[in-house]
Order: C-alpha cells, then sequence, then structure tokens
C-alpha cells in the first residue's frame, strides 16, 4: 500500500521539475507551421544547418493554428506563420499580425502568388485536379469542364470534400469567376448527382482505388504519393481545359508577425523558402509545384509556365470571401 | 473559466448568424443521426464487454492477464488508424484483395456500419476496464448466500451481480457517449454524418468561432442532461459489506469443456478485430515502406511518456477527493464539482485550448507553451476518465471501516489512509491506464499547447497519415501500440 501510495507522490513530484522555458537565445525563431512535419522536416533542418538558426517548430492545423495566433495576439511567442492555405493568412492579415514584406521579396513570385498588401508570399502551389478510375473510365469519357460533372452519366459516381480547405478555394473561384447563380446551380446539381462526401482528399484517392467512386474532385499531391509507394496504384488524374475553376491553383504561404522581436532572422527564413534549393525540394519530394522559375519539373507534374495558362482568371483579391462561400454551401444544405 | 470564454463568444453573435446555423433544421437530423449511433454503440459495448470482462476476471480461464491486455489494447489506437486500418480492407484494392487476389470482393464498410464498428472497437475498453475493476472488488459472501438459497449461477449473476455492477455501467456508459458525440476522426471517414460534423466544419473553416460556440454549449447542454440522468439513476446506491468480518477473496467459476472453448472463441473473436486487424493493416503499410528506422521515435517516444505518465498518475489522485466527497458526502456542491469533470470533458478540445491559452497568456505568459501547462490542460480534460473507477472503488468500501479508525482516535486523515485508500489501489490503478492510454494518442491539446519544437508519438502519426503517407507514419503507430500494452500489462500486474 505505502510503495503505491509512494509512486503517486514521486509521479506528482516530478511535475514539480523546472522544464526549460523560453530562454531567448539571438539566433533562434519559432515557427507555427500548418504544414505537417512530414513534408517540410527536412527542409528546416536544411536551413539550420546551412545558418546556424534554431527553428523551433509548433506543428498543427493551419486553420487552428490561425485562431490561435489570433487568440495570442501580440503576446505571441510565433515570428512565423506557415499556413497550408491562402483563407487562413487572409484572416491573419486582416486582423494586422503581419508585417509588411520588402519588395524584393514580394517580387521574386508571379502576382498570382502573393497577396496585394505585401503581408504574405506563396511558397508552393498546390493544384486542384480531377482524379479518375483509367479502369472504369476512358480518357474520351473525360469532362473537359468541372461544370459537366452535374450530366446524368455522372449520377452516384462522383466524390468530393466540401469541408475542405481547398475545395472551398475552389468554389470560391467558381463564385468569381462564373457568378454566384451558375455557382449555386452547379453546387445543387452535383447534390443532385449523388455526390458523395468524403473527409479530406486522401480518402477520395482510396475510395477511387477501392472502387467506391469512378471520379473525383482532390489536390494534386495525394495521388502521387499513393503512386510512390505503389506503382500500379489504379487512380489517375487530369486537369481540366484552360481557364476552368475546376483547374485553381491553391498555395501554401508564409508570413511573419509583427510582434516578433527577430524580424531579420524571420526574413532569411522567408528568402531561404524562396531559393532555388528549396523551391527544388518542394517539386521533387513534396510533388507540388514552385513559385519562382527555373527549377527542374518533377516528370509526374507539368511545368510551371503550363501550369499558368490552365489556371482559371479572376481578381485573386476577391479570393478572401470564404465566409460567403460557406454561406452558400449551407443554403445548398452541403455543410 | 473555458465556459465563460465560451459564453462571451457565443453572446456576441448576429441574429442571422443563428437562424443559419444554430437553430437550423438539419441539426436535428444531425442529433438524431449522433443519437441513433450512441444507442448501438452503447448495446455492441455491453454484448462485447460484458462477457469480456467476466470471462477475464470470474472465470479459471488460461492467460487471463493475456486477454486482458487483448481487451484494452483497441484504446491505444487513436479512432482515426482504426477507421483507416478498417478502411483499407475492403474494396478493389482493399488489403484483402491484395492479398488473396482469388477471394470474392471483399465489402468496403461505412456509413452508419462502418462508425459502429470502428467506435464500438475503440470505446469497448472503457466498460471493460470499468467492469473488471468492478467484478474484481465484489464481496462474494453475497453471492455465496443466494447460491446457498438454492440459486443457479445465472440467477446470481443477473441478480446479485449485474445490480452491482451499476455504478461502473454508468460511469462507463457516459464516457462512452461523450466520445461517440465529440467523435469526429471515425465518423467522417466513415461519413456518417453526426453532430460532431456542425461543431468541426465550423471551428476547422471559421476563424472567430462565434457560431462555433453555440454549437458547442448545445452539446454541453446535453452531456448536463446525461449527467442529471446518471446522478438519478445513482442516488442513494449502497454496494458496501453492510453485515461484520471482512471479504474473502473471490472465487473463480470453472468453466466445462464446451464452455472454455466457447469462451476462447469469443474471445478470440474479439481480439481479431479490435486489435489483429488494426496492427495487420498497420504492418501491412509498413511493408510497403523503405525500412528505414526513423530517428524521430525515440523522440517522440520521450515526448508521449513525458505526458502521459503525469498525468495518469494526475488523474487518478485528484480523481480521489472527488469522488469521495460524491459517494460520501453527497450535496449539492461535491455532485457540481463531480459534474464538472464530465463537462470539461465535453467540451470541444480546440474551445479548451484556445481559452487556456487567452487564460494563461493574460496571467502568466511566462508559462505559455511549458510542459506543466499542458500536463495541466491533459489533466483537466481527462479527469472524468479516472472519476468512474475510483467511484466504483470507494461504492463498494464500507464507511463503517473508516468510522471505526476514527473511534480509535485516528484523525480523518490518518483513518482515510489508514483504511480507506487500500482499497481505493484498484480503482486508481484502472484510471491511471485509461488516462495513460487516452494521453498517448491526444492531439488537439498537444498542437496547442505543447513547447515549440516538442513531439510526441501520436503527432507523428497524424502528421504522415494525413499526408497520405501510411507507410512512414505506420512505425510511430505501431511503436504507441507496443508501449500501451507494456504499460497496461505492467499495471494490471500490480492490481492482481
Amino acid at each position: 500500500m505505502f510503495k503505491h501510495a509512494m509512486t503517486y507522490v514521486l509521479l506528482t513530484a516530478l511535475l514539480l521539475f523546472p522544464i526549460s522555458g523560453n530562454i531567448d537565445a539571438a539566433e533562434e525563431l519559432t515557427l507555427y507551421s500548418g504544414r505537417s512535419k512530414s513534408l517540410v522536416q527536412p527542409l528546416i533542418q536544411q536551413f539550420e544547418k546551412e545558418t546556424g538558426i534554431t527553428v523551433k517548430v509548433s506543428y498543427g492545423n493551419t486553420t487552428q493554428l490561425a485562431a490561435a495566433l489570433m487568440t495570442e495576439g501580440e503576446k505571441s511567442p510565433a515570428a512565423l506563420f506557415w499556413a497550408q492555405d491562402a483563407g487562413a493568412l487572409g484572416a491573419v492579415s486582416k486582423k494586422g499580425l503581419f508585417a509588411k514584406l520588402p519588395e524584393a521579396i514580394q517580387e521574386k513570385v508571379p502576382a498570382n502568388f502573393r497577396h496585394a498588401d505585401g503581408s504574405w508570399v506563396a511558397t508552393s502551389g498546390r493544384a486542384r485536379v480531377l482524379a479518375y478510375s483509367p479502369e472504369r473510365i476512358t480518357t474520351e469519357q473525360l469532362p473537359k469542364s468541372v461544370f459537366e460533372l452535374t450530366q446524368p452519366m455522372w449520377k452516384n459516381r462522383i466524390g468530393w470534400a466540401p469541408r475542405n480547405a481547398s475545395f472551398q478555394a475552389f468554389v470560391t473561384a467558381m463564385r468569381m469567376q462564373a457568378g454566384e447563380t451558375r455557382a449555386e446551380e452547379w453546387l445543387r446539381g452535383m447534390k443532385e448527382n449523388g455526390a458523395k462526401t468524403y473527409a479530406k482528399n486522401t480518402p477520395i484517392i482510396e475510395a477511387l482505388a477501392a472502387g467506391e467512386i469512378d471520379i473525383g474532385l482532390p489536390n494534386h499531391y495525394y495521388l502521387l504519393r499513393f503512386k510512390k509507394s505503389n506503382a500500379n496504384f489504379p487512380v489517375a488524374q487530369t486537369f481540366f481545359k484552360a481557364n476552368d475553376p475546376g483547374n485553381l491553383v491553391n498555395v501554401a504561404g508564409i508570413g511573419i508577425l509583427k510582434s516578433s522581436k527577430h524580424q531579420k532572422t524571420a526574413l532569411t527564413f522567408v528568402e531561404f523558402l524562396l531559393s532555388a534549393k528549396a523551391q527544388q525540394f518542394f517539386v521533387s519530394e513534396v510533388f507540388e509545384y514552385p513559385v519562382i522559375d527555373g527549377v527542374i519539373p518533377n516528370a509526374n507534374l507539368i511545368p510551371l509556365p503550363a501550369l499558368l495558362k490552365l489556371v482559371p482568371t479572376f481578381d485573386l483579391n476577391e479570393m478572401d470571401d470564404l465566409e460567403g462561400t460557406l454561406a452558400l454551401l449551407r443554403k445548398v444544405g452541403i455543410l | 473559466m473555458p465556459l465563460g470564454y465560451l459564453f462571451a463568444k457565443a453572446f456576441s453573435a448576429e441574429a442571422t448568424v443563428l437562424s443559419d446555423i444554430v437553430f437550423r433544421w438539419r441539426n436535428g437530423e444531425l442529433f438524431l443521426n449522433t443519437l441513433l449511433l450512441a444507442i448501438g454503440v452503447l448495446t455492441l459495448d455491453i454484448l462485447l464487454a460484458m462477457p469480456a470482462a467476466w470471462l477475464t476476471s470470474r472465470t479459471n480461464l488460461r492467460a487471463r492477464r493475456f486477454w486482458t491486455v487483448l481487451c484494452v489494447l483497441p484504446l491505444a489506437i487513436p479512432g482515426y488508424v482504426m477507421a483507416y486500418a478498417l478502411l483499407a480492407l475492403g474494396g478493389n484494392n482493399g488489403i484483402v484483395a491484395q492479398l488473396f487476389p482469388l477471394s470474392a470482393r471483399f465489402p468496403r464498410l461505412s456509413g452508419y456500419w462502418g462508425a459502429l464498428i470502428a467506435l464500438s472497437a475503440y470505446t469497448s475498453p472503457y466498460l471493460f476496464l470499468n467492469l473488471r475493476s468492478a467484478l474484481l472488488g465484489l464481496d462474494p459472501s453475497l453471492e455465496e448466500a443466494a447460491r446457498s438459497l438454492g440459486h443457479r449461477y445465472r440467477e446470481v449473476f443477473f441478480y446479485v451481480i449485474l445490480p452491482q455492477l451499476r455504478p461502473a455501467f454508468y460511469a462507463s456508459g457516459l464516457l462512452i457517449s461523450l466520445h461517440v458525440l465529440g467523435d469526429f476522426g471515425v465518423v467522417s471517414l466513415m461519413r456518417y454524418e453526426t453532430f460532431s460534423y456542425a461543431l468541426y466544419t465550423e471551428y476547422m473553416l471559421s476563424f472567430e468561432h462565434i457560431s462555433a460556440a453555440w454549437l458547442a454549449l448545445m452539446l454541453l447542454a446535453f452531456t448536463a442532461s446525461l449527467l442529471a440522468l446518471e446522478a438519478r439513476l445513482l442516488k442513494r446506491m449502497r454496494l458496501h459489506r453492510a453485515g461484520r468480518g471482512t471479504a474473502r477473496h473471490l472465487s473463480l467459476v470453472s468453466l466445462g469443456g464446451p464452455g472454455r472453448t466457447a469462451a476462447y472463441f469469443f474471445l478470440s473473436l474479439l481480439g481479431f478485430v479490435t486489435v489483429a486487424i488494426p496492427i495487420g493493416s498497420i504492418l501491412f503499410w509498413m511493408g510497403q515502406g523503405d525500412g528505414q528506422i526513423t530517428p524521430g521515435l525515440i523522440k517522440g517516444l520521450i515526448g508521449s511518456l513525458s505526458i502521459a505518465l503525469p498525468t495518469g498518475a494526475l488523474c487518478a489522485v485528484i480523481a480521489v477527493p472527488f469522488a469521495y466527497l460524491n459517494v460520501r458526502h453527497p450535496s449539492r456542491l461535491s455532485d457540481t464539482l463531480g459534474r464538472i469533470a464530465y463537462i470539461v470533458y465535453a467540451l470541444p478540445p480546440l474551445a479548451f485550448a484556445l481559452s487556456l491559452i487567452f487564460f494563461v497568456l493574460n496571467s502568466m505568459p511566462f508559462i505559455y507553451k511549458t510542459l506543466p501547462v499542458l500536463i495541466y490542460a491533459c489533466t483537466l480534460h481527462f479527469l472524468a476518465e479516472a472519476v468512474g473507477p475510483v467511484r466504483s472503488s470507494i461504492y463498494q468500501a464500507s464507511p463503517h471501516l473508516e468510522e471505526a479508525a476514527r473511534s480509535l482516535g485516528y484523525s480523518s486523515i490518518q483513518a482515510f489512509f489508514r483504511t480507506l485508500f487500500p482499497l481505493l489501489i484498484r480503482g486508481m490503478l484502472t484510471a491511471t491506464a485509461l488516462v495513460f492510454l487516452a494521453t498517448m494518442k491526444e492531439l488537439p491539446l498537444t498542437l496547442l499547447l505543447s513547447p515549440a519544437g516538442y513531439e510526441t508519438l501520436a503527432l507523428n502519426v497524424w502528421s504522415y497519415t494525413t499526408e497520405a503517407m501510411f507507410a512512414e507514419g505506420a512505425p510511430y503507430a505501431l511503436v504507441m501500440l507496443l508501449i500501451s500494452a507494456a504499460f497496461v500489462g505492467v499495471v494490471l500486474r500490480k492490481q492482481g
């Protein structure tokens, strides 16, 4: 009995040990990363090795980290916020938490890939694609536009992920390009066509392989990861015709927190992510699109100039209207 | 405090937001789905855990500790991993089809049945552990009295043993219901829409969380009504030994040949579905990788243990005064205290974490993002899991023991440690095991409150699976399972 009591006392006492707090060395950066550790850790280690700067990373879900940053406000320990999508960056930027990036940095990336107010820049591109089962669909049958998916031939054969931030960005793009009414019609048509709802992109790809659906709307890189461990994975993907909203390219991007005392060091990190070496890493290892020219293309990805010809055109600064998209999705009864 | 945060958020809402998100027809539909799922999971859990708990504690089966660990182990598997594993089995490209190309196409789970199986598989240990701990603490004299009056064992089981297990049933039933209510990982992968769909959509997509706060409050109101129901059922319950003398050791029921075979078959089947299938899927994924063992494993393991061990111990210790006041000194205050633990448990973790961030930064910014804060948060969050088993033990201990000790001149604290505490050890160990396993796979609090650069096994599993890198994530999941199994084994050994 006494022994048990002691065990509990000892375990509890362990807690009282002081645990190293936020010792603030000059060459240390705190990064909030909505990008997965599994994807970006090698790159961060490379940066640490080259510069001698230690990067302490809090990995998490992009939206939740944005919510945490807004709760922390000026007291945030973070110097940088690296997000998986533009919506979260926009929300943090709207709260005035980001510092303006120098012109030289902004000009490194094409105008599609940065915000007009200069508060953040894209670090890589993530395209929306049409994924399908080559066993059950021939290339001639493939729809040329995302709008064709409401046709009867696709009834009960489609998978989508309406809760996914990339999907919602695509709906926003559709609203901006084709108008509110057309977007609403499309969403209703998809619902009536029995589009199956998946939690996110990965399960769409798995369901395609399992024969649950024949066609789906995910981001482009998930399939490439499945193919990496199994070259015969029975799913293929393609783009729609040029300027189709279904070809939207979302970005992952980074901004520097105004409240941080390490502005200069933080800038080195942003510069590093836009360097040829880091961009090559995104292309070769993460299977994403680069945001600068002169990167050796991955055989599985089309070159950047070709991609830029396919993407839909519309006023990028209107992409902030996530609330409008959510309201529409609720109205149609999808969320 | 987190409640105040929720209320503040909720009341900053505009009327249109309320009609669009909070009071809409669809929420009722989602709620009904949730209720159906909760009833299904509870029923299936009872059918699985009740026989398993009795077989491993009251019969002469061989290797009872092995079977016990097997029945507890599903708790160490994160819900979403369980769902991915079950999903990976069926369909054209499923593991079954790849391993046995000639087999007929094995169907792919989804919808209500998929969610039911995956959730039951990983919540059944809550019921199992609570029941087992209660069964081991029963006073055999009642059963013997009933037997001596000529009743068959079956009658004794239903009329004498089962009623004594009520506190264990209620405590675990509450936990399981709250799990079903709060689960998003399993139901979203199985494509079955429950109330948490509405809640998570708001928390994941919007940054202001105003409508989310409303939905969270609706969830809490439901939790509160469940708690009120439990309190009514537990009122005036007395399960301790009334007569003189002390309880003897339990005698084991010896099963005959066919009974034994059936028992082994049942336990094996249970273990196959809830443990062997997920482990099989994990090993299958590992086989697709390049076989490199990542150096992050050790770091993740140390990180996980430094949270799970202290949290498990702390919860078991703190649960004692909670449960003690609740059982021995029932009053409005002690009832409220007891329920707070469950309310905190039912809070959406993100809301809880954000309110802690707000509170810590505005009062003690220097401890923000340190390990003690994370452990504190986990302890508060998981306390509810520890209260049940400890409370069951207190119900079984007679208050006369303490009274006798007091009459011999011991102070009330001395009397507690001399008489009651030794009888609570079994419940406390169960509590530690439950909380340890839950903390090992904890994610949302760790993500937001851990020191920058901190790593756990669960974080790695999540980080890889979310990017569809199953082969790379599999070793972390496997280590998580092995450590959990080892820990549960050690705890059970102490429990006897």
